[in-house]
């Protein structure tokens, strides 16, 4: 047991002390933050130049019916000349030319001229105030009371309600969990894959440089083999933790700078996490809604299991990673060179990248059939799986899959270390698989 | 001398051949024991079966009169010909690694380097990577952790490869060196010169068998050709009616009045009797039986195995 320690011990360290894992563990969460914030960033940025736009309304009734924002000015023009106006735009000054014909009520349209693209958000602002103005001069002329126009505005939002079998009811945000679903199923992908592949490399390492035989003299392959996979592990672990901890770090950190910066830094923060057919908080432009909407997310943030998630995250990486390291290891062992890693990553990329392909798939429908089947077979279930946990999964499926799971990264490790032991010590031979199954079946 | 370590019949069978057809040896304590062999005959999956890393399928390995249990290796040094080691990590720290998985405490194994690293004057090599070491710098800091924890048995296979003459010198000295103080040595090779200077006892497998063993001297008189070798002063012809048809007579070499003939003895011919007869008739210089070296008979051993008459 003091041997592999040692040995774990060591794999560890030579790992955690490269600067190439120092680098990465840090400039991970970094970008991933960056990735969040700096379009949103960005977007306000840009808004706070001041823009000024001016308004030729050939109606001459539109006056003071858009509002000022902030930073978007609008300034009607008296003497209306259009041509005029276009020619000497450099010199003007103005962001862009909002033309009003004076037969907008038969087309419906206004025009935008500028000498350079602008924004969603200046046609969002203009057309939905103009919608605003028209709609209620049309009541009017309909004479449609104006206490009546109040109080049939009318908005709708959509709070999902889920059912606990306990029978309480809790809010939900679909896109939420389809997220966290897909975040952690793509990085079960990513640590089993990296890891994975790190143990096969590490084993390839020893046996081509005839480490080998040397340790095997002191410690059984045995445990040479799994010191190598737990300490490989240890550095998955390391990483995930320092990734959660620095995510949650600066998001939290620039989210406090933001909000005091400016409060629609956030919104366009918020908007990106979330799903995008979520209707998106542009028009509800307010100020005070924006508490709302923290408040919001904060309940939605509250109705996820996180204990549930982290837990099974961190079980299902333990199975995964154990089952297909242990594979990794026994294909290291069989090679002598990288180029020969070929015909043995194959089937077992395979199942990865189509778990990977199912868990996109299990997003949209957590209890379809083929997700259900593919969060039980063991080779595809920790990916999967962990698409569907934050749709509540019956635990009769989690517990199932988990043994299931269980029993056959017990089988793979009994079956890879039977390869190891022989294919660490096999020099010059090229080997099939006819050869690996004769291994297997080796007495000793 | 007492028996240190003993294979009785052991069997091991891969795939398609048989490694090892119920091979014995015999170890005596404190003796250099070389491990003979062509290349694929078996050496090292025997000496791999010593050391526990493969089992046997039959037959079993005696240590110091019982049977070799996983706890021996502790006291086994084992030097592989496929020997390497991590290249990027760096040479002490890896050399503190590789000797804590013997057994052997941090503080322990520290002062011993510090001991071997001076004595061997390569200090300075402590926190150099692996990889900026040639061959046979690594093969020396091996050397050192293959004896670092004064192991009872010494396993070394094909210890001089990569060495030069220097290198080889001071290795084959520390090797004596550690015979005298109690180790006992297994060293395979195919350097016949160095199994004559070095061993004690042989064991030469052919095709998984043990074809050839004992006592270096007795098994070099065992195939001694039956020749002597004589310098003499004196006329030769003279000689040659003494001994008669007794004897071939081959090779006359001259130097000077120096003469120098190989002598093969057709049937029994006491050698009392022929040294008496030479005496009365030349003066003789030196007469010397000739042994065989342990190439010939390695080369013998192997070709009537494999070519049996």
């Amino acid at each position: 047991m003091n041997k592999v320690s040692l040995i774990i011990q060591r794999e560890y360290l030579t790992r955690v002390k490269k600067k190439s894992f120092i680098i990465m563990t840090i400039l991970t969460p970094v970008l991933l933050a960056a990735m969040i914030f700096v379009p949103g960033y960005l977007a306000t940025k840009e808004d706070n130049q001041e823009k000024i736009i001016a308004v030729v309304d050939n109606t001459h009734i539109t006056e003071g019916a858009i509002p000022q924002g902030t930073y978007l000015k609008f300034e009607y023009i008296d003497n209306p000349d259009v041509e005029k106006l276009k020619q000497n735009f450099e010199e003007s000054g103005y962001y862009a030319i909002l033309f009003i014909p004076e037969n907008i009520l038969v087309s419906n349209k206004v025009q935008l001229y500028s000498n350079q693209q602008t924004t969603m958000q200046v046609s969002e602002h203009i057309s939905s105030a103009l919608k605003n103005f028209f709609t209620q001069l049309k009541l009017k002329n309909e004479n449609v009371p104006l206490d009546i126009l109040e109080r049939i505005k009318t908005s709708i939002s959509v709070d999902t309600i889920q059912w606990t079998s306990t029978g309480e009811e809790k809010e939900g945000s679909a896109g939420l969990v389809a997220g966290i679903g897909y975040v952690s199923g793509f990085l079960m992908y990513m640590f089993i894959f990296m890891f994975g592949s790190q143990v096969m490399r590490g084993v390839m390492e020893e046996k081509t440089n005839r480490i080998v035989e040397v340790i095997v003299s002191s410690v059984r392959p045995f445990q040479l083999m799994m010191g190598k996979v737990v300490g490989i592990a240890l550095v998955g672990l390391t990483q995930f933790v320092i990734w959660i901890l620095l995510t949650f770090g600066i998001f939290f950190g620039a989210k406090g700078i933001l909000l005091k910066d400016n409060g629609q830094a956030m919104t366009s923060v918020t908007q990106s996490l979330m799903d995008a057919n979520n209707a998106g908080p542009v028009a509800a432009a307010k100020t005070g809604e924006y508490q709302k909407l923290f408040d919001d997310i904060a309940n939605k943030f509250g109705s996820v299991n996180f204990p549930l998630i982290i837990g099974c995250f961190l079980f299902f990486f333990i199975g995964g990673y154990l089952l297909y390291a242990s594979l990794f290891a026994a294909v290291g062992s069989a090679v002598d060179n990288e180029t020969d890693t070929q015909q043995f990553m194959l089937p077992i990329t395979i199942p990865i990248v189509l778990g990977l392909f199912v868990m996109i798939n299990a997003m949209q429908t957590p209890n379809s059939t083929i997700s259900v089947i593919f969060s039980l077979i063991p080779l595809t279930s920790p990916i999967v799986m962990m698409a569907r946990i934050p749709y509540d999964v019956p635990t009769w499926q989690i517990v199932t899959s988990g043994l299931i799971l269980i029993l056959t990264f017990l089988g793979t490790i009994w079956m890879a270390a039977k390869i190891y032991r022989t294919g660490i010590l096999m020099y010059g031979k090229k080997v099939n698989y006819a050869e690996l199954w004769k291994w297997i079946r080796y007495k000793n | 001398m007492n028996e240190f370590l003993s294979a009785n019949s052991v069997v091991k069978q891969f795939a398609n051949h048989l490694a090892l057809d119920r091979v014995s040896i015999s170890v005596p304590e404190g003796s250099i024991f070389g491990l003979l062999g062509p290349n694929g005959a078996g050496k090292t999956t025997l000496i791999r079966i010593i050391n526990q890393i493969t089992a046997p399928d039959e037959g079993e390995i005696r240590f110091r009169g019982k049977k070799i249990t996983s706890e021996d290796v502790y006291h086994i040094g084992y030097l592989p010909e496929e020997r390497g080691l991590y290249k990027k990590m760096k040479v002490g720290e890896q050399a503190l690694y590789l000797v804590q998985l013997k057994g052997m405490s941090r503080v322990e194994g520290l002062k011993r380097l510090k001991y071997w690293f001076e004595k061997f004057e390569i200090q300075s090599w402590w926190d150099k990577k692996v990889e900026e070491l040639s061959k046979g710098m690594a093969q020396k800091v091996q050397f050192i952790i293959t004896v670092l924890h004064e192991p009872k048995l010494l396993i070394f296979d094909e210890p001089f490869t990569g060495f030069d003459p220097i290198n080889t010198n001071l290795v084959k000295n520390e090797i004596l060196r550690l015979r005298d103080i109690g180790a006992t040595i297994i060293f395979s090779t195919h350097i016949m010169a160095s199994v004559e200077e070095l061993c004690d006892h042989i064991a030469l497998i052919n095709h998984g068998k043990n074809i050839l063993s004992g006592n270096i001297d007795e098994v070099r008189s065992r195939y001694k050709p039956d020749t002597y070798e004589l310098r003499y002063k004196g006329d030769p012809e003279k000689l040659r009616q003494a001994l008669n048809s007794g004897v071939t007579l081959e090779e006359e070499l001259t130097r000077g009045d120096l003469r120098h003939v190989i002598i093969k003895p057709n049937h029994r011919y006491p050698v009392r009797d022929m040294i008496s007869v030479i005496n009365q008739n030349v003066d003789i210089v030196s007469f010397d039986e000739m042994l065989p070296g342990m190439n010939d008979i390695f080369i013998r051993a192997v070709e009537e195995t494999n070519h049996p008459k």
